[in-house]
């Protein structure tokens, strides 16, 4: 009876889904024209295997209105994305993965390279995944960096480039940067730093993610932050250092440290909402969820910088002909504008701004994007207000939010082991 | 009556073993065997399908290699000697050892509370309410909590035992306490709370069915033979009751060990579970090293069957 109940779609970016299946929107959405192929005289259906986020009802729709290609979605959580690819590639025509999950699934030789030069905005898109900058700064890249796996030796290679080819692993979706929730009114004090996470005063009310790859970076951050020890790269740790880390961890568990671990979102909404937590790793809606309910909660913006994820599409090996052509079709409608625009406003980035821009009312684009305090209410993609006039986007714009980017989710070499010494610091 | 009704129970006279037949069977004996293996054919053919085909093929992959992408069908002990590092060295227990140690725990305590529960509520349903109606009536009420499912149930209770919860300012606003009892949510308490609330159902129903195929004219005898209502009780509708209350005791014991959605919700994920270990497994696509750690939990599961399964010989008592 019980392992029945894990309860699939209640990842981060479940919550969003909901939001999305919701009313349609479209402000601003101009129309799109200059598509090759309109699929309607020949109807083509798409599997789209992915969490739940990017699956919104409205952007299925939409693809259906501009394209005539049918969008059947599959929502699973991250992890049964690239145990599918892994094991059942042809149980889907397009994937929405993890970046960090490449390192597990090009190796599988599952995955093509994906042409860039049937994929119209290509050169457009952020140099966040192409050369790791913001802005001509480069930012973080301990861990999965996405600049690392993005692009292919070759069409069928499973090695990835260190310079920029002609084959991409995945086009970018989603994108953001993580760090510390807290609660402002019961904190009281300004945070920082990521080592308040364990520092005692916030003993039994700091709470952090139970999935291994993430929480350890997360314990890596604040190691670093208290001067313990830097990492050469929090993302790829040695043995030694993943011992080093756990230690720190099993500490803190033991005095008393955590309330609780979470692995949903809406865990983790329940956990600070109710107040059982007033300082904890999170993920941006999760906070957005908490303030809709009128409760204060801050995404804090810390000096030692965010942890960052992403994640794009793509394709399996089997794929051609008019499928793999309205694969093709559909990620260049992805990049045109419209679902970026849909993107950004739930507070995740898309890949390639200047069309999102284009399809965002002006105000949207100052409050979600440049930082500026929101000129009138704030709405989602199914009209409920997030913020209200005045209110500025915790971390700032885009280029203080992404451009202070420490590390990235990761894969590590020494997965197994870590995996190995998280279920013992769980047992501790 | 009182002490010698033991070992009258096992003396019950053993079930004639079947005559075998001297030279050859007569074809309609033979035809009625065919009958009966074509009888039970479907169900055996689902149980080696569904049970018995995934269960070799754990078996057979947890001795096999893996790495971040696949699986590789070569022979190694390595998975096993992952599930069990550190538990020779002596000093700290090691993690296997310390998460069934957990769930041991776990098992007796949760065990012990449905027990006694689901044997006082199937003991009053089945003696003291009379008419057949009421009977049906109480006992479907039991079951009225797997209306829903087994996680909203659980969730169901955090406004109640939270920091911020409903006891805990009940206590405070009657000024028994001064701060919240932390330990009411995320704790041991609260996994064991739980696991009553959740598995209790599971002991009363075979325990009640049991009670009920009693013999009323036992008990009507044992009282003429002078029993107090105390002595009835335990020794005549105890030991009758036994084999609901081994059944009862397997349902919840295994539920209990291969449980870890409770032990996570309730205990704040803080606590661990072989099942937790299992699940995060999986989850890194490390199906070699969770097949052996599934294996070491079937075997510690069948070790607690047998030694339940010794105490009573639940096929001569059904």
């Amino acid at each position: 009876m019980s392992d029945a109940t894990k309860t699939p779609g209640l990842t981060r970016r479940g919550l969003l889904q909901g939001a999305g299946a919701a009313a349609g929107v479209a402000a601003g959405s101009g129309a799109i024209t200059g598509f090759p192929a309109i699929h309607a005289a020949d109807p083509v259906t798409l599997r789209y295997l992915g969490t739940a986020v990017n699956q919104s009802g409205d952007i299925a729709r939409k693809v259906k209105e501009d394209l005539g290609i049918t969008i059947e979605y599959i929502p699973v959580v991250t992890d049964e994305v690239s145990k599918r690819v892994v094991t059942q590639p042809n149980s889907f025509d397009i994937v929405d993965s993890e970046y960090f999950s490449l390192k597990k699934l090009m190796p599988s030789g599952n995955l093509m390279g994906m042409d860039a030069r049937r994929i119209k905005n290509a050169d457009k898109i952020t140099p966040v995944f192409t050369k790791g900058e913001v802005a001509g700064k480069t930012i973080g890249d301990q861990g999965t960096a996405p600049k690392k796996v993005f692009y292919l030796e070759g069409q069928n290679s499973t090695k990835f480039a260190a310079s920029p080819t002609e084959w991409i692993t995945l086009i970018p979706t989603t994108y953001n940067a993580d760090t510390l929730g807290i609660r402002p009114d019961l904190i009281k004090r300004p945070i920082t730093s990521w080592k308040e996470l364990l520092n005692p005063e916030f003993k039994g009310k700091a709470s952090i993610l139970n999935i291994p790859s993430i929480g350890i970076m997360d314990a890596a951050m604040v190691v670093e932050a208290t001067g313990d020890y830097t990492y050469p790269d929090k993302g790829n740790m040695t043995k030694a250092e993943i011992d080093r880390t756990m230690k720190v961890l099993i500490d803190a568990k033991r005095a008393g440290q955590f309330r609780a671990f979470w692995q949903d979102f809406n865990e983790s909404v329940n956990l600070m909402a109710s107040g059982e937590t007033v300082i904890q790793s999170m993920w941006s809606p999760a906070v957005t969820k908490v303030r809709s309910q009128g409760i204060a909660c801050t995404y804090q913006p810390l000096k030692e910088g965010y942890r960052a994820w992403a994640t794009g599409f793509g394709l399996p090996k089997t794929l051609s002909g008019r499928k793999l052509d309205a694969t093709y079709d559909f990620i260049n409608w992805f990049l045109s504008g419209w679902a970026g625009a849909y993107l950004n406003r739930q507070g995740y980035y898309s890949a390639v701004l200047e069309t999102a821009k284009e399809n965002m009312a002006p105000y949207e684009w100052a409050f979600w994007m440049e930082g500026k305090p929101a000129e009138q209410d704030i709405k989602g993609p199914d009209g409920t207000v997030l913020e209200k006039a005045g209110a500025v986007r915790d971390g700032g714009s885009f280029e203080q939010r992404m451009g202070a980017v420490a590390c990235w989710n990761s894969v590590m070499d020494e997965n197994t082991y870590m995996v190995r010494k998280w279920n013992e610091f769980i047992a501790a | 009556m009182s002490t010698t009704s033991e070992p009258a129970l096992t003396s019950l006279p053993e079930v004639a073993a079947p005559a075998v037949p001297a030279a050859g069977l007569r074809t309609a004996e033979r035809r009625q065997r065919r009958l009966a293996y074509l009888q039970v054919g479907p169900l055996a053919l689902v149980f080696l399908v569904f049970f018995v085909v995934p269960l070799v093929l754990t078996l057979v992959v947890s001795f096999w290699e893996y790495n971040e992408y696949e699986i590789i069908p070569s022979f190694t002990l390595q998975n096993y000697a992952d599930v069990f590092e550190g538990c020779l060295s002596g000093g700290d227990l090691c993690t296997t050892f310390r998460t069934y140690l957990s769930t041991l725990k776990f098992c007796l305590l949760g065990w012990a509370f449905t027990l006694v529960i689901g044997f006082t509520v199937a003991y009053f349903v089945a003696f003291h309410v009379r008419s057949s109606t009421m009977q049906t009536v109480l006992f479907l009420i039991c079951t009225i909590p797997f209306w829903t499912s087994n996680v909203i149930r659980m969730i169901a209770w955090m406004p109640l035992l939270g920091r911020n919860g409903l006891v805990n300012d009940g206590l405070m606003s009657l000024g028994l306490i001064r701060t919240p009892i932390e330990g009411l949510l995320y704790s041991d308490f609260s996994v064991v709370l739980a696991f009553v609330h959740l598995n209790t159902v599971f002991m009363i129903v075979p325990i009640f069915n049991s009670m009920m195929r009693i013999d009323r004219s036992l008990i009507e005898a044992a009282t003429d033979a002078g029993a107090t209502p105390w002595q009835t009780l335990w020794n005549v509708i105890v030991p009758l009751a036994k084999p609901g209350i081994a059944i009862g005791s397997i349902f919840v014991l295994t539920l209990i060990m291969g449980d870890f959605v409770t032990v996570g919700v309730m205990g704040g994920q803080q606590i661990a579970s072989v099942g937790k270990v299992i699940q995060v497994q999986m989850a890194y696509l490390q199906f070699p090293a969770a097949a052996a750690n599934a294996v070491v939990l079937l075997g510690a599961v069948l070790l607690v069957i047998v030694a339940l399964t010794r105490l009573i010989d639940l096929r001569r008592e059904l």
